[in-house]
Parts: structure tokens; sequence; C-alpha cells
């Protein structure tokens, strides 16, 4: 099969230019509604139930889900549907155990609601620490991912690529906030999840509409064993400490949890969640089609010959049944799913600078709108400049486990102090330092210590710690920590605004 | 309507961005009331009791997939039509029951949890 991956087609030009002017367009009327902090963080507060789960949807599923997924299919068969369920179930559990409250204590940051009753400064930093920890990895794999997808759709230089996303994104953010984010986050999940049926539907055209028929050629093709579970969950340990840090990590990226104050009220926070779990849900529900699709259609040799991880088999489908102006489509797709996730990454990391250290922690509070609106731009550009620099710095390097990194730690880290915060009067200040530091640098030292770095990159023989996924560990002793830490401290303040805080949290009276 | 409402009656200054707003301290005395009520008391046992079967019921529909594909190869590995494995509809059965615990929440929450929660409301804000 001949392909035009690597060389910049008209199509994937125009394309890219289309959306890229669009969401500019989109970013410029958003500019001029970006005056106060609300909308700077919280786009006014303003965005419909609907709007918000598609944007929720545009922020989650990264390039990493779309491509990777798909090409984890097409080289690995069911193992990669496997993988897919466990990125969605985190959603429920956001539903029921983080989403309403978080929506009635907070303001902009998942730390206002970690130090709604506790002592401001202490815990802004601790949660400020574990937020940008978080994202810093996170942004780091969607960086790399950048540079490395670019460069092998457009053939563009890497650097370039890197240069090319941070600046694009820097414009949405530093301009448009909140709601540009939001709009940049909407036309990426239309696009993406239109872009994605299209081509479901072009490879079950090829099998009289026929899933069965599908999997019957992927069989004939590559055997039975592409559809029975292979080597993913050979470790029950390992599988289960994945699907931990994939489901309670949901629960603690900063990015995410940001977008519940965009609207008004619990009761539309909720009817986001149920919206968004539709719209993942459906996405990781076709997308093994794609995947599977590409195997028998494309073949894995030719997959893998140009892209050894698999993460060309949708594009290389999509070049195959819809020519190269579908593929031109796709490519600019991915890269506006990596466009929308990196500024929702990066308004997070501001909000943290900005609104946590800056506001609450260095000035108590007592800080002009003014103020905090050139602090946040600021914060802004110097979040995307780090975003770039580490970009270009890991160029080449395998950084496909940093996803999985800023999950454990959001998991182990943001998430234990949220949830304890939430529910347990006793829950103090040193409860909340403790456990998001302890749970954040733990998942950090496990995973060095995993075989994951140290065998497969520090190429030790043996690994310290056996599981590749920390969470199964880390997650138990971020709750354990905050516990022991909470019970042999008082305070008695925060145990008595615990009581009055009831009010806001479970009827919504005084929230923001 | 709400937003609008908000937006407006707010001072445009910054001070008031510190978290805890008046009504944290000076707590009026219905506020205590509705507290301390036996309403409010069974609505929040009652919204955590549902959340936690449902997160349990998560957990069993999750980590059980996971338990059964490393226990039981044979099962998820079983033809159920043609080359279509059991592991298949499973996997996809995983998808749609997340999505349906996700559902039966807010249908709950919206017919149940909304109007006792307006009520008590009410009565708390009533001056």
């Amino acid at each position: 099969m001949q392909t035009s991956l690597g060389s910049p087609t008209l199509s994937a030009i125009v394309s890219f230019l289309v959306i890229v002017a669009a969401t500019l367009v989109v970013t410029y009327w958003a500019a001029r509604r970006t005056r106060s902090t609300r909308e700077f963080y919280a786009a006014g507060r303003s965005i419909k139930p609907f709007q918000n789960g598609l944007a929720l949807a545009g922020d989650y599923m990264s390039a990493a889900s779309f491509l990777g997924i798909a090409g984890l299919v097409a080289l690995r068969g069911y193992d990669g549907m496997i993988y897919a369920t466990g990125w969605l179930v985190g959603w429920p559990a956001l539903m029921f155990l983080i989403a309403e409250p978080l929506r009635n204590l907070g303001k902009f940051t998942f730390a206002d609601v970690v130090a709604f009753r506790l002592r401001q400064v202490p815990v802004r930093i601790a949660a400020a620490f574990g937020g940008i920890l978080t994202l810093i990895f996170y942004v780091l794999a969607q960086m790399v991912g950048a540079g490395n997808l670019i460069t092998l759709m457009f053939g563009l230089r890497y650097e370039w690529a890197v240069i090319i996303v941070g600046g694009v994104m820097l414009a949405y953010v530093l301009f448009g906030g909140m709601i540009a984010t939001t709009w940049v986050q909407i036309i990426k999940a239309i696009l993406l999840l239109f872009g994605v049926t299209l081509l479901t539907l072009l490879v079950l055209a090829k099998f009289q509409f026929s899933p069965g028929q599908l999997y019957a050629a992927v069989a004939g093709r590559y055997g039975q064993a592409a559809l029975e579970p292979g080597g993913l969950v050979s470790d029950p340990v390992d599988a289960i400490s994945l699907g931990l840090a994939l489901m309670f990590g949901l629960l603690g990226l900063p990015h995410i949890l940001m977008r519940f104050y965009t609207v008004p009220d619990a009761r539309a926070a909720r009817s986001s969640v149920l919206y968004a779990t539709g719209f993942i849900g459906y996405f990781y529900l076709i997308i093994p089609i794609v995947g599977f699709g590409a195997s028998a259609l494309v073949g894995r040799e030719i997959i893998r010959k140009v892209d050894s991880g698999g993460n060309m088999a949708a594009p290389l489908v999509a070049e195959l049944l819809g020519g190269t102006p579908f593929l031109g489509f796709i490519a600019a797709v991915a890269f506006a799913t990596i466009l929308a996730v990196v500024a929702g990454l990066t308004l997070a990391g501001a909000s943290a600078l900005s609104h946590d250290i800056f506001t609450h922690a260095i000035r108590k509070g007592h800080a002009t709108e003014y103020e905090q609106i050139r602090v946040a731009r600021l914060a802004t550009v110097a979040f995307g400049l780090v975003a770039v620099v580490l970009g270009i710095l890991f160029k080449g390097q395998n950084v496909a486990f940093m996803v999985g990194l800023a999950f454990a730690i959001a998991a182990s880290g943001n998430f234990p102090a949220l949830l304890l915060s939430i529910v347990w009067a006793r829950f103090n200040t040193a409860g909340a330092v403790c456990s998001i530091v302890t749970g954040a640098l733990l998942a950090v030292v496990l995973i060095v210590l995993s075989p994951t770095i140290w065998v497969d990159l520090l190429h030790h023989p043996a690994a310290i710690f056996p599981l590749r996924n920390p969470a199964i560990v880390s997650m138990p002793v971020g709750f354990l920590t905050g516990i022991i830490a909470s019970l042999a401290t008082r305070e008695p303040e925060a145990e008595a605004r615990f009581h009055d805080e009831k009010l806001r949290t479970y009827l919504g009276i005084g929230a923001e | 309507m709400k937003f609008v409402a908000s937006a407006a009656g707010r001072p445009r200054n910054s001070a008031f961005s510190i978290q805890h707003s008046a009504f944290l301290y000076d707590s009026p005395v219905q506020n205590r009331a509705v507290l301390d009520s036996v309403e409010f008391r069974d609505l929040v046992a009652r919204r955590w009791r549902i959340s936690l079967a449902l997160t349990a019921l998560l957990f069993i529909l999750y980590y059980g997939y996971i338990i059964l594909i490393a226990t039981n190869r044979q099962l998820v590995s079983r033809p159920v039509s043609g080359a279509t494995t059991t592991g298949i509809l499973i996997a996809a059965g995983v998808i749609a029951g997340a999505w349906v615990l996700t559902a039966a929440y807010v249908v709950w929450a919206n017919r149940h949890y909304d109007p006792a929660a307006a009520q008590l409301r009410a009565r708390a804000e009533k001056r």
C-alpha cells in the first residue's frame, strides 16, 4: 500500500488551516467576553450541561486514546479493548463520589474544595504541588506525542510541531481563557466523534455492516488469538492497579475537575457527566472497530512499518478507505485533539499557579481582580513555555508511561485529599498536606523503581518494585497518611466548619 | 437567568474572592435548624447510600471483568457466533453498563434528591 503519510498533502493542510482559523475566530470572540477571573477560569459559569459534556469529552479524549487505542487493537487485538474500557470507568465514579460536592464547594480549582475549611496557605501549596505535578507529566506526554505525530503525518520538523502546538494553544488560553478553551474542546469533540464515526462506517461497509464478519476477517488473517485476551492481564494485580489509577486518577485530574465550575449549579454538573460519559463511552465502543478494521484491511505488517507503536493504524485505514482527502481530515482532527487537550492542561496549570499560589498562598486572598487576571495570564505563558521546552528536551524519549504516571499521581495524591475533605469531619490541614505530598511522591518513586523505568529505561536487570502501575499501593497510602496525620493532630475550627459546610455541599446554599 | 442575577449582584473587586462567604460565620438560626433536622440528615445519608451502592456495582462490573479475564480465559475466549468471542460482548457490556449506572444516578438525583434539597433550601433561606 502506498501512503501519503508523512508528506504534507493539500487536504491535510487545508483541513488543518480551516480548523486553526475557526478556533482562532472563536478565541477572538471569546477574548471580548473574558474580563473577570470568573470568565477567565470558569467561562462565567454560563456553559450548558450538553456543551460541558462535549467539552469534558474533548478535554479527556487525547490523541493517545484516538490513535493509541486504535493502534493497540490493530496490533494486539482484544487487549486493546480491555485497555479502552479502563478509560471510561472513572466517569461513573466521578459522578457518584465527587462531581456535585466539587461544584458546590469550589470556585475555580479543586484546591478550593480541599482548602475550604482548612488553613489556606499550606493546603493551597500542597494541592497546587499535586495538581501541577500531575499536569506537567500529562502535558509532557502530550507535547512529545504531538511532535512525533505531526512529524509522522505532515512531515514537519519535530521542534516546529511542538512550537506550533504551543503557540496556537497559548493564543486560545491567553486571550480567550476558559470560554475559548471550552469551545475549542467542543469543536474538537464534535470533529473527533464525527471523524471516528465516519471511519467506523467506512470499515463496516467493507463487511456488509456486520461486526461479526469483520471479526471473522481478523481471525482469518491473524488467528482467533486476535479476539482473545493476550498478555495485558497476565498479572491480575498489575491490571487492577492500572484500573485503579485510570478510574480514580480521573477524580484527581485538575483540568477535568476545573470544568465543573463552568456550569451554573450541581444539577448541571451532574447532567454534564452523563453527557460526557455517553460521548466517551460511544467513542471507546467504536474505536476498536477502527483498530480491527485497520488490521484486517491494512495489515499489521504495514502498520508496524510506518510506526512501531501502531499509532498510524487509524490514519492508514482512513487513507485506504477514504483516500488522501479523508486522511488529511483525520490528520487535522488528531492535531485539533492535541490542541484542545493541551489548552485544558495549560489553563488548569495557570489556575493552580495564579489562583492557588498567588492569590491565596501569597496574597492571602487579597488581590484585586485586575492583578489576578494579569497573574493568570503570566502563569499561562509560563506554563505554556515550560510545556514547549520540556516537549523539545524530551524529543525521542519514551514518554508513553507518563500519562499513566499522571493518572497514578492524581489517584494517589489529589483524589484522597479531595474525597476526605468532602466526607470526613476530622480531616484537617496536616492530613491534607501529608496525604497529597506522600501520595504524589510515592507514585513517582514507585514508577521509577518499577519495570517501566528501572528495567526498560535504565536497563537494570530487575525491578525493585514489581508492578508497572503503582496505584494499588500508593493510593491506599495516600488515604492512610491523610487519616493518620488528621487523627494525630486537632484542628477544632476545621471540624466546626465541616458542619456548616454541609449546607453548601448538599444543598448548594452559598455556592459560587 | 441565575448566572445573570448573580453576576450583577457580585462586587467586581476582589477581596470577595476569599473562600468563606459570610453565611458560615453568622449562620442564621434556620440554617442550624435545617442542619440538625431529620430530613437533612436522612437526605445526606440516602445520597451516600445510593452513591456507594452504585460505586460497588461499578467495582463489580469493571474489576469483575478484569478478574474474569485473569482467572477464566476459556470463558472470555469462547466464540459466541462465528469468530466473535464472549470477551468482545462483555467489553461492550462493561462500557454500556458504566453508562447505565451513571444514568441511574442522574434519574434518582433528578427525581428524588433535587426536590428534597429544594425544600430544605427554601426552609434555610426563609428569613
